[in-house]
């Protein structure tokens, strides 16, 4: 695995989160009912950047939860690399808010999925909105992105990584071609 | 760490990085249960079947919440009832729960190493609910979570197990597992309830209650199994009751925060007073509720048991 191209640097970064924030706020009209829940292990952190950048914004804080959606794959019986079951924390009611959910690259959308079906099981939310960092095109499932921070065409046998400070030490989205 | 067994028949054969696996995946899935809805689908389309041999009700209805809360479908065999009273053999039975398809079975039997055997002959998983006096792994486990949910660590926590050793599969897993994790366990009883040679397992051996609670941050309390009563091994109960059981007195002369565990059913006023089992230092009931956390690990990784071609490893 080497990297083959740079996509965003660290400036890139802040300024698609910064601006997904203000989408958000704007289509919500505030962060009323609004509520953030990343999937792991990217999104959660990419969640916490967004809630820091709408705290800026609006000084309002809003909750954060962590999905984890291994127990809810189509693929568990095949896949032959093992997966490992981390925790869901979701401390918060989700019914009748307005949840985004959140995740760092939107491939063939089995992932979100996965997590609206683990979703309804916490409760039923006044609508689910997707933000992803990346969208890399692909898919195999009719979902789409209401908050892209880039879209990027994508050849299969290519990886997108997205890095970020916390917990990468730094932030930055490569394309990584296999070897 | 993956995990490549397609069973769990005892802690012995288990490596530390696999009890800890069993453990930080136990942590996932208790979340399940505090759940509105606590289902998820990792098992569904699977069948689990509760094969039981002896008597059991806590263990049976925990594999069954458990398997159930993975969208898993169970079947209960209890023995009285099935083709065994006809004398089928337990191979015939397993070979033919193989036959219908079933993906995990869980085994209670009353002959040590009949889960061994029962996995050597069958191509899907088993997962020991308890063989003879030799192992019952989930029990140890959860034990063995709950303490760690507790106390933060097993490294270095000195834990006694007291009680009849001697017929106990829940003393042998626990010394297993408790050992292999770094603790430093004591077994307490009466000399005729210690089998012999049990050092050999790495544990330390009392005959004294207070010695045995003196440093301990755990004491593990088995349940005297008087049923098993053969005569002349068993002491009268209350004379156990004084010479060994658990009480608020002598929890006062033990570490303050000390951990009262008991795997149920217990039996008040014989193994501990009421006032330990309803104390601020018994998580009996803790037990119970992570025992679902435990086994749904269980039956999640077994189901997952096979290596990176896809073969499930026999």
């Amino acid at each position: 695995m080497k990297d083959k191209a740079k996509i965003l640097d660290k400036e890139a970064v802040n300024r698609a989160l910064m601006r997904i924030a203000h989408e958000i706020l704007e289509k919500n009209k505030g962060t009323d009912a609004l509520c953030l829940v990343g999937i792991r292990n990217r999104g959660v952190f990419l969640a916490k950047r967004l809630a820091e950048c709408i705290k800026k914004i609006e000084n309002m804080d809003v909750p954060v939860g962590a999905l984890d959606i291994t127990l809810y794959r189509d693929d568990l019986t095949m896949i032959a690399a093992q997966p490992v079951v981390h925790k869901t924390e979701i401390d918060f009611d989700i019914t009748d808010k307005n949840l985004i959910l959140v995740d760092d690259v939107l491939y063939t959308g089995r992932t979100i999925r996965a997590a609206l079906d683990a979703l309804i099981d916490f409760g039923r939310p006044k609508s689910i909105q997707l933000a992803v960092l990346i969208d890399r095109g692909h898919r195999e499932l009719p979902i789409r992105a209401d908050y892209a921070g880039k879209n990027i065409p994508t050849a299969q046998k290519e990886t997108v990584e997205v890095r970020l400070e916390d917990p990468d030490g730094k932030d930055e989205v490569v394309i990584v071609e296999k070897d | 760490m993956a995990w490549t067994k397609k069973d769990l028949l005892g802690l012995e054969e288990l490596s530390r990085e696999e009890i800890e696996l069993i453990l930080s995946t136990a942590e996932s899935f208790k979340e399940v249960s505090t759940r509105e809805i606590k289902k998820v689908p990792a098992l569904r389309g699977k069948t689990v079947v509760n094969l039981f041999y002896e008597p059991s009700t806590r263990t049976r209805v925990s594999f069954e919440v458990a398997a159930k809360r993975l969208s898993a479908d169970v079947i209960n065999i209890a023995t009285e009832t099935s083709s065994v009273k006809k004398g089928e053999t337990l191979i015939d039975t397993g070979k033919n729960i193989e036959a219908l398809k079933a993906d995990i079975i869980v085994m209670r039997h009353n002959y040590s190493g009949a889960a061994l055997m029962l996995a050597r002959h069958l191509g899907i998983s088993v997962v020991n609910a308890g063989d003879g006096w030799h192992e019952h792994p989930t029990q140890a486990l959860l034990d063995i979570f709950t303490l760690k949910e507790k106390l933060g660590r097993i490294e270095g926590l000195n834990v006694s197990i007291v009680g009849d050793i001697a017929h106990s599969r829940v003393a042998r897993s626990n010394i297993w597992g408790l050992s292999k994790l770094g603790a430093n366990v004591t077994v307490c009883a009466p000399a005729l309830l210690v089998p012999p040679e049990i050092e050999k397992m790495g544990c330390r051996v009392s005959d004294n209650i207070d010695d045995a609670l003196k440093n301990a941050d755990a004491v593990n309390v088995l349940r005297m199994q008087f049923e098993r009563d053969e005569g002349a091994a068993f002491p009268q109960q209350l004379e156990y009751f004084k010479n060994f059981g658990i009480t608020r007195e002598r929890l006062l002369k033990a570490k303050k925060d000390i951990i009262v565990m008991h795997p149920g059913p217990i039996n008040r006023g014989i193994e501990m007073s009421s006032d330990v089992a309803d104390g601020a230092n018994s998580v009996i009931l803790e037990q119970v509720t992570n025992g679902i956390a435990v086994r749904m690990a269980v039956l999640f990784l077994v189901s997952q048991g096979h290596d990176q071609n896809g073969q499930n490893n026999s």
